[in-house]
């Protein structure tokens, strides 16, 4: 395997991370502020139809990565109804939210358009375009730097900047900021933040449209990035390997880049190389692929160091108590 | 502290949230520019209105009992199993490696050995979740999300690198001996005239009753079902009046993954007649809406579970007759969970409200 072709395999982990990436630091938020999210497939699935819908109609990707947030947010806010304003179940509230995705899109897509659930290829303006870094093409030649800038870090869609730079402004938020100590607090010990007189139905509500936002930029980057345009069930899983990230990462936002990254990298090692031969036995293609979610469980039954996510996860918050 | 009439738990609330998800679904087929009533009717039609119709509804009732039955007994422990799909899947595996190990000579004996299959390999996929939930603390709705996918990834693989036959380019088993095929219900006496040759309800359809009957002493007249219900209600006190937690958790997982794995017998063996990918086409997750809809008791499921096959093979006439795809019946399922399972307390809490201050009035006067 020459230098070239490692670059070309990195630089299409980082694509097929990003979306990873985004997602998973949608959850982050959720979880951390105690609200459980399986629905993050049903989101990014939205996001990426609403993207890919309007794009298709107007010929603007940002027109679409506003209708892309929106059909994101209001999947949002249904889990939020659920999970903070009834008291329901999170996981049930999650299912619903990823069928409710799953069967909607199809259905309003194929009556939009009339593709078999899929919008019309998007082109020129309706994506977003690679953006070629100042001086890529000026040190394309220089050895060993050269193609790793140029072509490594430069020339991704501004989404995958997006998504990288969200990495510090999570930690920086969460962990460095009055709103990231409440948020927290609210997912670890909801009384307390009661107590000290702020209202935890409102961190939760604001926890899950941040989600809702990131969410959807994931979707959105999905439909007007990765591919150029919405079809049936594109998201194909990943939210839930968004979520095996999470728990990889343990609710952390610098590991999550990490996690994310290196499903990325699985996934692009097993689209370039289906079959590979470790001499002593070929891995086959299905195996790579359930890779990410293997390691989840072992991650998950503690053998390498112990998930524990945040303590109020999943419970409903009642004042009375 | 006056409780609300046991009528209005079991039926009037699951009808209530049922009705707001049809009514939601009826403004989204209006939305799309078609006309709910005909949409209604063509489902009616199609799913009720000819011998045909009956036998598709029935046959996709039964994979809903199957799966409803596995998620309602996981849930009796406080379990939620998300993991029917997988479990599903992977017994099909079972009684598609038990058909082909063997020249069956009658399909009563072939039925019996594929049921154990399908349940064994089932509840061997449900295990190891229980296990990680019991012995480690793993979250079992995480783990068993993982299997379904760990389980796609196992059939995709035994399909195209194990059992696919010689020279065959198609993802899927050899087909099962003639002598292994289920009776349809087009081959029973008296009830035959009414089911043409193609229907492929079966007499798993039977076994699927008999399996709620079952589901139903196990949880109310069993040992281990009273202290299953018992954990589920509130594990530290089952752990305090000496109920193991691991025992529990593990039993009512591998009974609920066996429940899932017999599945197969309908798709799989009643219906393919052969192994193909994505035999389990969602049921998996269906028993999730089956499961709440029903309330988790097994005649409560059977209901459901025949509304869903109503649903899903209406649907299919829609898409046949309209414009309207046939994923309206996953936004129906969709709405039906949120309401019946997320959203329960929108309704419950004034219904129960009323009810309580209606019984303190007639106290008083």
């Amino acid at each position: 395997m020459d230098f070239g072709t490692i670059i070309e395999i990195l630089d299409s982990a980082v694509r097929l991370g990003t979306p990873l990436l985004l997602a998973c630091l949608a959850g982050l938020f959720s979880e951390r502020a105690g609200i459980f999210d399986i629905g993050l497939e049903g989101k990014m699935l939205m996001a990426a139809f609403f993207s890919g819908a309007v794009a298709a109609v107007t010929g603007n990707a940002w027109l679409g990565l506003l209708a892309g947030v929106g059909g994101s947010m209001s999947l949002a806010f249904v889990h939020g109804l659920a999970s903070i304003t009834f008291r329901g179940n999170q996981l049930i509230s999650g299912v619903a939210v990823n069928f409710l995705a799953s069967g909607f899109t199809v259905l309003i897509a194929q009556s939009w358009f009339h593709q078999g659930g899929r919008t019309p290829q998007l082109s020129g303006n309706g994506r977003f375009d690679p953006i070629t870094l100042p001086g890529a093409e000026a040190v394309k030649d220089v050895p060993f730097l050269g193609p790793i800038y140029s072509n490594l870090i430069s020339g991704h869609s501004i989404l995958v900047y997006v998504a990288f730079a969200m990495v510090p402004i999570t930690w920086w938020v969460l962990f460095r900021t009055r709103f990231g100590l409440r948020l927290r607090a609210v997912g670890e010990n909801p009384e307390s933040v009661d107590t000290a007189g702020i209202s935890v139905i409102r961190m939760r509500y604001t926890a899950v449209a941040i989600t809702g936002v990131l969410a959807g930029l994931g979707g959105v980057y999905l439909a007007t990035g990765l591919a150029a345009g919405f079809v049936k069930e594109m998201t194909a899983g990943r939210g839930y390997i968004a979520l095996a990230a999470l728990i990889f990462a343990k609710w952390r936002p610098v590991p999550a880049l990490g996690a994310t990254m290196l499903f990325g990298l699985l996934e692009a090692i097993s689209n370039r190389y289906p079959n590979i031969d470790l001499g002593v036995i070929t891995l086959p293609i299905q195996f790579m692929q359930a890779v990410p979610y293997i390691l989840t469980v072992i991650i998950l039954a503690g053998f390498i160091g112990k998930a524990i996510p945040p303590r109020a996860g999943g419970q409903p918050y009642v004042k009375e108590r | 502290m006056e409780k609300t009439p046991k009528w209005v738990d079991v039926a009037l609330i699951p009808l209530l949230n049922l009705l707001i998800a049809f009514v939601i679904s009826g403004i989204v087929v209006l939305l799309i520019g078609e006309d709910p009533i005909k949409a209604i009717k063509v489902m009616v039609s199609g799913a009720l209105g000819s011998p045909y119709g009956w036998g598709y509804t029935l046959y996709y009732a039964t994979n809903f009992i199957f799966t409803g039955l596995a998620v309602a007994v996981a849930y009796h422990a406080s379990q939620f199993n998300i993991g029917g799909e997988g479990q599903a899947t992977l017994g099909g595996l079972g009684v598609a490696l038990v058909l082909l190990a063997f020249p069956w000579p009658h399909w009563t004996i072939a039925l019996i050995a594929a049921m154990a299959g399908g349940a064994i390999f089932g509840a061997a996929w449900a295990a190891i979740p229980a296990y990680l939930q019991a012995k480690r603390g793993s979250h079992i709705v995480i783990t068993t999300i993982m299997f379904n996918f760990i389980g796609a990834a196992v059939l995709n693989y035994m399909l195209v690198n194990v059992l696919r036959p010689r020279g065959s380019m198609d993802p899927a088993t050899a087909r099962f001996g003639p002598a292994t095929h289920l009776p349809t219900f087009h081959d029973f006496p008296l009830v035959g005239q009414f089911f043409s040759k193609s229907v492929p309800a079966n007499v798993s359809f039977f076994v699927a009753i008999l399996a709620c009957y079952l589901v139903w002493v196990l949880i109310w007249r069993t040992k281990l079902g009273f202290e299953i219900r018992a954990f589920g209600r509130s594990e530290s006190a089952a752990r305090y009046a000496g109920i193991s937690p691991v025992k529990i958790v593990m039993a009512a997982m591998l009974i609920s993954g066996g429940l899932a794995g017999l599945m197969a017998i309908n798709n799989v063996m009643g219906e393919a007649h052969r192994l193909v990918l994505n035999s389990v086409e969602g049921a998996g997750f269906i028993g999730i809406a089956v499961a709440l809809m029903g309330r988790n008791h097994p005649f409560g499921v059977f209901l459901a579970a025949l509304l869903f096959g109503f649903l899903y093979q209406g649907g299919g006439e829609l898409a046949l007759e309209t414009t309207i795809p046939r994923e309206l019946i996953t936004v129906i399922q969709a709405l039906v969970i949120l309401f019946t399972g997320a959203f329960d307390n929108m309704l419950r809490a004034p219904i129960e409200s009323f009810f309580v201050a209606r019984a303190n009035a007639r106290k008083e006067a």
